[in-house]
């Protein structure tokens, strides 16, 4: 195994908004500069809430969005500049899950048909093998072969989202960007799908890029962990480092916001005023100021943008990373 | 001291070619002045048709079927009608929905909106109105009231579009607040701003909180009793502390357990095989046998009977021994 499996850099995507025949165009800087790595076998989560930019960076690396800067490495090739050609080959081995098992299944096709899709695309399977592999497929991901010739709304939200799995599956792919896969479904599903995610991650040696919101279930799968706020990654690290010793203000209210089931846990709830600043007028300084309850900041923080940079061993963007600690937790 | 509200086998249904379907199925419970309670369940369990049941917003077909009580302060809801009624819905009885961008009207600004409903319960003059409806957007929160009031709800992020409807509901000085998946569609940070919105609330106006959740996360702390329900029926109730620390139903037990958390062992959950049965084919018995890894011998056929399992604390289930109330 030598170095990552994928590797983006500097990766920005502006969505132009609201031009007017009168009016100039305004620009939503919905990622601005991200840099992560994905290791073979490994899992990477992507945490933000809504509007961090974590959705469009996640389809930016497949190309699903246009991305407007940066470069993508995918086992050596380079994403962004590949042909229809070269896409169709790299769309085999690079899968989307979508998080709405509803909206990502055609209700006109059989499951089955779905799930063949792929395989008949890429021309894995001579046509009369084609049926045996759908419902392997389907066996591996918990369904019944005869699910093959059923239609999406016979089944429910959790068994929509095993399909969804088995249709990204179907080419074999060796990285999976699986979005929100369980935020559409119940607790007692939630569960039965993250097993299935594990369990497919050990049997087929999958990487995952884990799209998220919520850290509890980020803890489950995930080894790394970055965090997204205003369209830049805020902290990057190992799991428990993450988790454990929260180094940027964001990621703290954000651990301390994961409603827990415990009502004797003795938190400190941090209680984020106001909401972020709005993604057509970036602030100049950390995006995060205008909300930000660290006690060490100031003038420095409204007027110049902190980078990523090495804190321990994790990666911040925080003029005042090495006190956050010091705060309560 | 009655409670506030009284609601007995409460039971919904809906019409159907082949028999009618019954996804509320014998719902009682009581909630005092002041109290706040949880109504646990998932997506099916019929929760938040009970809720909807309270006001007598049933979407059609559906029927609250004869034999169903719901009283408030005595007052028996399901026999008002007119004025009468209107008095309860949006007046003693405030509503927050879970999505405000589809509850809330596109083409009002938010000012109107809660001046609406401000006038709805209430003669007033236009200058009055006015003042009550900053007052109340200055209540839950929302910055530069008077200016924002002119705001339509696209120019609001969601976090503030919830306020405007906990605004709406508070209009009607309700003595009971019913807040259905209040912070489901919101982000992690905004939902505890509205979670603590709604706790300060309440307090101040000394006002009773159900809280609709499919979330166990969001009762902790926050609720004084917790009721659970499955499959169209409550199965257990319990001060919330002990429901946390002691749940009695293998349901409850199951859902805590396939959680996950930031805290403990990480990795593979604990999770509840199948799915929640349909509101059309209930299970005998015990609703959750065929889902139950405990299952006994009379929880296929006997409908279990409520048994104290703790202090406060009753569940619907064979395995409980029953202890002393």
């Amino acid at each position: 195994m030598s170095g990552p499996l994928l590797e983006v850099a500097d990766l920005v995507k502006h969505f132009p908004q609201g031009h007017g025949l009168f009016r100039p165009g305004r620009t939503v800087h919905a990622v601005n500069g991200v840099s992560l790595t994905v290791a073979p076998k490994e899992t990477l989560a992507l945490v933000g809430e809504s509007g961090s930019g974590k959705t469009t960076a996640g389809r930016a690396v497949l190309r699903l969005v246009e991305p407007d800067a940066g470069t993508v490495r995918f086992d050596g090739v380079d994403v962004l500049a590949a042909d229809r050609r070269a896409m169709k080959a790299l769309r085999r081995r690079m899968q989307i899950v979508f998080q709405d098992p509803y909206g990502s299944l055609d209700p006109r096709m059989t499951v089955g048909a779905s799930v063949a899709e792929g395989i008949e695309i890429h021309r894995l399977a001579p046509k009369p093998e084609i049926r045996a592999r759908v419902e392997r497929l389907l066996g591996e991901v918990g369904l019944e072969p005869a699910a093959a010739d059923k239609y999406p709304h016979q089944f429910s939200g959790g068994q929509r989202q095993r399909i969804g799995i088995a249709r990204a599956l179907g080419v074999d792919p060796a990285f999976v960007v699986l979005d929100e896969p369980v935020s559409a479904l119940d607790v007692s599903v939630q569960a039965q799908v993250l097993n299935l995610l594990l369990d497919l991650q050990r049997d087929r040696g999958l990487s995952y890029l884990f799209i998220a919101h919520d850290l509890a279930v980020v803890r489950q799968v995930a080894h790394r962990i970055a965090v997204m706020y205003y369209g830049r990654i805020v902290e990057q690290g190992g799991r428990d480092e993450v988790l454990e010793r929260p180094r940027h203000p964001y990621t703290r209210a954000l651990l301390s916001a994961v409603p827990e089931p415990d009502p004797a846990a003795q938190r400190v709830r941090i209680v984020l005023p106001g909401d972020p600043p709005s993604p057509t007028s970036p602030p100049p300084g950390c995006p995060f100021a205008s909300r930000c309850f660290h006690p060490a900041r100031d003038g420095r923080c409204a007027a110049e943008r902190p980078e990523l940079r090495p804190v321990g061993p994790s990666l911040v963007a925080c003029h005042h990373a090495e006190s956050t600690w010091e705060t309560p937790r | 001291m009655t409670p506030l509200l009284t609601v007995d086998n409460l039971r919904v249904t809906f019409p159907r070619a082949a028999g009618p379907s019954t996804p509320v199925d014998g719902v009682s419970f009581a909630i005092d002045r002041g109290e706040r309670v949880a109504l646990v369940g998932e997506s099916g369990s019929g929760k938040s048709l009970t809720c909807l049941a309270l006001l007598r917003l049933i979407p059609n077909p559906g029927v609250i079927a004869p034999g169903s009580s719901i009283r408030l302060d005595g007052t028996e809801v399901l026999s008002l009608e007119g004025e009468a009624l209107r008095a309860i819905r949006g007046g003693r009885i405030g509503l927050v929905f879970q999505d405000p961008m589809t509850s809330l009207n596109p083409v009002l600004t938010v000012g109107y909106q809660v001046r609406e409903a401000v006038t709805a319960h209430r003669n007033m003059s236009r200058a009055e109105a006015r003042d009550r409806t900053i007052a109340l957007l200055d209540e839950v929160g929302i910055p530069d009231p008077a200016e924002r009031a002119d705001a339509y709800p696209h120019q609001l992020s969601g976090g503030l579009r919830q306020r405007v409807m906990i605004a709406i509901a508070l209009a009607g000085e309700p003595d009971l607040l019913v807040a259905d998946e209040p912070t489901t569609a919101l982000d992690v940070t905004i939902q505890a701003q509205i979670l603590e919105l709604l706790d300060r609330i309440r307090a101040r106006r000394n006002m009773a909180v159900l809280l609709i959740t499919h979330d166990l996360g969001v009762v902790a702390g926050r609720t004084d009793r917790v009721m659970v329900m499955y499959a169209g029926q409550i199965i257990e109730t319990a001060p919330t502390a002990r429901l946390f620390a002691a749940p009695a139903h293998p349901y409850t037990q199951a859902l805590l357990q396939s959680m996950p958390r930031l805290t403990g062992p990480v990795g593979r959950l604990v999770s509840i095989g199948g799915s929640v049965p349909d509101p059309t084919a209930w299970p005998t018995g015990c609703r959750f046998h065929p889902r139950c890894d405990r299952r006994i011998t009379p929880c296929a056929g006997e409908v279990p009977p409520w048994r104290a399992a703790g202090p406060g604390q009753e569940a619907r289930c064979w395995l409980i021994e029953g202890v002393a109330p």
